[in-house]
């Protein structure tokens, strides 16, 4: 029969290399380190079309990722997508006049939101729109326009 | 001549009865050691001794396995990858499919093997030996004295094995990948950072766990407590407990996917 003090002792250690595992997981593996946990502020973009960018996309500004986005929903009056996005806290100096662009990583990558900077003195504060916005380019749209212009070609 | 056809659907519906009256059995032993469990907090070294013979016991076969399995996926995702050019996005391949699946499943298998059998033995030996009568006799309740505490224990000790298991396999998956194949070090780990989600992948696979290791040590106790009091009687349990509780995990995991990832 085992010692009660080399069992506990044994218990003990399985209970830390265990949790030990769930923090490793939870730190190295997924992306909870990286979460802004909700310091920033908030800015919106209408958008024609978002194509398929999800929630906790990120935002990023000449490459670097500034934020992500918090939400999208659709606008039954302008008929537009509304997308909101969290900026982190050190980056509050983007100009008002701003272009978001929503662009693919890759070529089959995931969409993002780009930001452009544009020369305005005056920043971004909490709550405030970018007014110029690029959608998202559909594949399936362009492939159809170029078929199209082929087909005219083929008339002429 | 008729009573042939009549004997077959008369043994069918005693299996399907057989069938139902040992789920309405393994309910109620499950609601005895679930009135267990309150009691368990005066006496934590039960569940202690348990949390040791099935957890800490299966953790060498757990370790190997997931290093095994973790090396495995580096090496088969890396020769499929590759031929994509997207050899990077390994780090992610090896993590997601060990959090998500591959973690909480091969664990619970591994424990329903090793520590599930152990323990429907081990209770069937009790009830052949009539120890489990004994400890009646003595006014103790053995449901909750001796099955409620297992019960404990194997639910427990299941997350925190399938966590080891992943931990260890994302190791070995990047021991082969970025050690011998020449993934790049830092695209393994941030591309892995990037696409896998805390709430959507490291929790639902610990909630998956969590149900794995509940099911697999009730079927193992449920056998035990209810299996024949002979050498094949037990012997028979062993074997269904390995059985049934190696296609409850396989078709849990199929319904708890369906219900995490299924948007």
């Amino acid at each position: 029969m085992i010692k009660m003090r080399t069992l506990e002792i044994a218990v003990g250690a399985f209970m830390v290399v265990g949790l030990i595992a769930l923090f490793f997981l939870a730190m190295h593996v997924s992306n909870l380190s990286q979460l802004t946990g909700g310091d920033g502020y908030r800015i919106t973009a209408y958008f024609d079309n978002v194509g398929s960018l999800k929630v906790r996309a990120p935002v990023s500004m000449a490459g670097v990722r500034v934020g992500r986005v918090e939400s999208i929903t659709y606008d039954q009056q302008r008929f537009k997508a509304v997308v909101t996005m969290l900026i982190e806290e050190p980056f509050d100096e983007i100009p008002t006049d701003t272009f978001a662009n929503i662009f693919t990583a890759g070529l089959l990558g995931e969409k993002y939101v780009g930001l452009d900077p544009g020369g305005s003195m005056d920043f971004l504060v909490d709550g405030d729109l970018i007014e110029h916005t690029q959608s998202a380019l559909v594949l399936e749209q362009m492939i159809g326009r170029f078929l199209l212009s082929k087909a005219e070609e083929g008339v002429d | 001549m008729i009573r042939a056809p009549v004997d077959a659907l008369a043994s069918l519906g005693r299996g399907v009865l057989d069938i139902v009256a040992s789920f309405g059995r393994a309910h109620l032993l499950l609601l005895g050691m679930l009135k267990g469990f309150p009691g368990l907090l005066m006496r934590p070294r039960l569940t202690l001794m348990q949390l040791y013979s099935i957890g800490v016991l299966s953790v060498l076969i757990v370790v190997v396995s997931g290093l095994f399995v973790g090396m495995v996926l580096g090496l088969q995702g890396y020769y499929v990858l590759s031929q994509f050019g997207a050899a990077e996005s390994l780090g992610v391949m090896v993590a997601a499919s060990l959090v998500r699946e591959l973690g909480p499943v091969v664990a619970a298998l591994l424990v329903a093997g090793r520590a599930g059998s152990a323990l429907t033995a081990e209770i069937g030996l009790m009830k052949t030996t009539e120890q489990l009568s004994g400890l009646e006799m003595m006014a103790v309740d053995p449901v909750k004295r001796v099955l409620s505490p297992r019960l404990l224990g194997g639910f427990l000790s299941m997350p925190l094995l399938a966590a080891l298991f992943s931990a260890v396999g994302v190791m070995g998956g990047y021991f082969v990948g970025v050690g011998l194949l020449g993934v790049d070090s830092g695209a393994f780990w941030s591309q892995m950072q990037a696409k896998i989600d805390f709430n959507e992948d490291v929790l639902n696979g610990v909630i998956k766990s969590l149900v794995f290791g509940f099911v697999v040590t009730w079927i193992a106790l449920f056998q035990g407590y209810d299996a024949v009091p002979t050498a094949s009687g037990i012997s028979r349990s062993t074997t269904r407990t390995v059985v049934n509780a190696s296609l409850a995990v396989l078709g849990l995991d199929f319904m708890l996917t369906a219900l995490m990832f299924g948007d």
